[in-house]
């Protein structure tokens, strides 16, 4: 029992450190209980998104075991596809000729990509998957045109007031943060089902466990890269289709999601539960970072503003990666050197 | 037929180890660097200076340091224009700060002070490698642009944010026409590879390598992992630092926080690839690359009388570099400098095939 105390202990300070921080402004008073409960989740739903970006990230890892660097572009562009055809159709038939898209794109990087580089060491994929991120980010843009574009999803954008009665002032919830949480769950769920009832999802987590056993008891390895990509696709829409409807479609899109990865470190690179856990608690722990920390540390430091957010995820991972490299819920196997 | 070793014989060990073993080699490079020297600055134009030859001169210093890391060290950084702006910012601050410092001086010290940078980022790469590290290198990234954004002191309190120091004045040399910068970063650069070449042939360099090759197998043979990765990120970063101060006084002017993103850090990666990883000669082809391909797609529509707008350019540079570095990962992982390596073989052995 100590032995376990003991070696968890790193991870547990700092957990610790995070939960006390999380609670230290109503502790002391910092902040009302609704702002901080607004600021609470404000950070979750920013989460959720992190998450559904970090959730194609670990579907593909998992699988094939690449680092795809390219999520990112991935949700851009399934984004502007979705915006550029809405203009024109039904936005149900926009997100679904969208997929076809990302099917046929999964397909395209399999084959081209992928297979001429099947065995090769980790980061050469890496990089592999730049230059996918670069030439999806230039291709959706000649293609879909580069402005911003908005994507209308139909729920009202007047802010609601909930518990009132509980809290002075009530707190404030957008209706689409809602929608947005709501349809996590509902992805989450299916993909849960889909990787444990299927015939495919066994087939596809028995590949994610061993790439030659696999393909030994007869299992078409390109055939579930395919699938996998496709799926991560699937995400990259749902991503996209969220962001785009709360801030608009634009490039940045492609740069914020760069804030999967942290979330991907926190929660492990093969754990589902993990990214989805990671993405809270990085959205969470930059907002109020944001809010908290940041006026003290600029009034102290004389900082010409804050903008810890841009980099509280990524000291947060590398705090992480010092004291538990395999993340919150990851394999604990792993190259140490 | 000309390009043979036959009749050079190496009776010393020195001979036999010198860097370019071939005659033919030896005079090339010395004709080489004498054309750079010597006759460049005679006919290039200023247009040719300023867009071409001086970022070329700088990004090749930068990604000679990143390529000692990726290349030579095998630890991936995709945040290595981090340690460009710690260079930049640290030669700012020391010259505005303790202005008789000559500006060699304060470029080695801003090369010193972003190795420091670079070996305290490099510290997780003693616990871990590959993808993991390329996240720990992205925090360096991300937070030097927080930094030298919101930090007022750096930038000496400059309202906008974006600093202009004044030109690089070496013992009274005022290096400010085309003409004199390009001959000072020629000088700088040639030094410095010349150090990098031998860095890389000394027992660093083999210390680095055999990590890269097999980190359990170099540790087995007395190779501290410790002590060869923290002297990687420590050389590549004074690299960089050196190449980013070179950047913000003698290239830009006057440059803003933004100057060193990721963007940087990625074309910094995009030349190691495109050159050749682990080859200082890559270095040089990538960063030729990488500073020409934007100005021909630029040049060349208009050529063919095809209007292609900015945006779409831009676009299709973005495409162009995207599709490159798939097709050169997958059909020359080595990059230019191997295709230049089997050119000159086949030319050894013309006009016989074997």
């Amino acid at each position: 029992m100590t032995g376990t105390l003991k070696r968890h202990a790193p991870i547990l300070t700092l957990g610790s450190l995070l939960v006390v921080g999380l609670f230290a402004p109503l502790a002391l008073k910092l902040s009302a209980p609704g702002f901080w409960l607004e600021v609470l989740l404000g950070g979750l739903m920013a989460g959720v998104l992190y998450s559904l970006v970090a959730l194609g990230f670990v579907l593909i890892f998992k699988a094939s075991g690449v680092f795809n660097f390219a999520q990112g572009a991935m949700v851009l562009f399934a984004a502007l596809a979705v915006a550029r055809l809405s203009e024109r159709m039904p936005l149900w038939a926009a997100i679904l000729i969208a997929v076809a898209i990302m099917v046929v794109l999964a397909m395209l990087i399999e084959r081209l990509v992928l297979r001429p580089l099947v065995n090769q060491e980790g980061v050469a994929l890496l990089m592999a998957t730049l230059g996918v991120t670069y030439f999806l980010d230039g291709f959706g843009q000649t293609v879909w045109g580069s402005d911003i574009y908005s994507i209308d999803l139909g729920i009202a954008r007047e802010p609601v007031m909930i518990l009132g009665e509980w809290i002075q002032g009530g707190i404030l919830i957008n209706r689409d943060d809602v929608a947005a949480a709501v349809v996590a769950v509902l992805l989450v769920g299916a993909l849960a089902l889909f990787f444990q009832k299927t015939a495919t999802g066994r087939a596809l987590r028995a590949v994610a466990d061993d790439h030659q056993a696999a393909q030994s008891i007869g299992i078409p390895l390109n055939r579930i890269w395919v699938i996998v990509w496709s799926v991560a696709g699937v995400v990259a829409i749902v991503a996209g289709v969220i962001w785009g409807g709360k801030l608009g479609v634009q490039f940045s899109i492609s740069q914020v999601a760069l804030k999967a990865l942290p979330v991907v470190i926190l929660g492990g690179f093969t754990s589902i539960p993990g990214a989805i856990l990671g993405g809270l608690i990085i959205g969470v722990g930059e907002k109020m970072a944001e809010v908290f920390l940041g006026p003290p540390l600029v009034k102290m430091f004389d900082l010409a503003g804050g903008g810890i957010e841009n980099w509280f995820a990524y000291m947060l991972a590398l705090l992480f990666l010092l004291v538990r490299p395999e993340g919150l819920f990851g394999e604990r196997h792993i190259d140490r050197v | 037929m000309i390009y043979r070793e036959n009749g050079q014989f190496k009776s010393t060990y020195r001979a036999d180890l010198q860097m370019l073993p071939m005659l033919q080699d030896r005079v090339f490079m010395a004709a080489f660097v004498a054309f750079a020297f010597l006759a460049v600055p005679f006919f290039a134009s200023n247009y040719l200076f300023l867009s071409l030859l001086i970022p070329f001169l700088i990004l090749t210093l930068a990604a000679i340091g990143l390529n000692l890391l990726v290349g030579y060290c095998g630890q991936i950084s995709i945040g290595h224009a981090a340690f460009m702006a710690v260079g930049a910012y640290a030669a700012y601050n020391l010259v505005l700060r303790v202005p008789w410092l000559n500006f060699l001086v304060v470029l080695v010290l801003a090369g010193f002070i972003a190795a420091a940078a670079g070996m305290l980022f490099g510290i997780p790469s003693l616990r871990i490698k590959g993808l993991y590290l390329a996240v720990a290198t992205l925090a360096a990234q991300f937070f030097t642009d927080w930094l030298f954004a919101r930090v007022k002191w750096f930038t000496d309190y400059a309202h906008s944010g974006s600093v202009s120091p004044a030109p690089v004045e070496l013992f009274g040399w005022r290096v400010d026409t085309p003409v004199e910068k390009y001959l000072f970063l020629l000088g700088v650069l040639v030094v410095f590879t010349l150090l990098a070449k031998n860095l890389t042939r000394g027992h660093l360099g083999r210390a680095w390598m055999a990590t890269r090759d097999m980190d359990v197998a170099a540790e087995v043979i007395g190779i501290r992992p410790i002590y060869a990765k923290l002297t990687a990120f420590g050389v590549s970063a004074f690299y960089c630092g050196v190449a980013g101060a070179l950047w913000g006084f003698v290239h830009l002017g006057s440059w803003e926080p933004l100057a060193f993103n990721l963007t940087l850090s990625l074309n910094l990666l995009f030349m190691i690839i495109i050159g050749g990883m682990g080859s200082i000669l890559g270095a040089y082809y990538g960063a030729a690359f990488i500073v020409v391909l934007p100005i021909l797609l630029n040049q060349v529509p208009q050529w063919l009388g095809v209007p292609l707008s900015t945006a779409t350019a831009s676009h299709l540079e973005f495409m162009i570099f995207g599709a490159l570095i798939v097709l050169f990962l997958i059909l020359e992982p080595h990059g230019l400098a191997r295709l230049w390596a089997i050119g000159k073989e086949k030319l050894r052995l013309w006009p016989f095939p074997h």
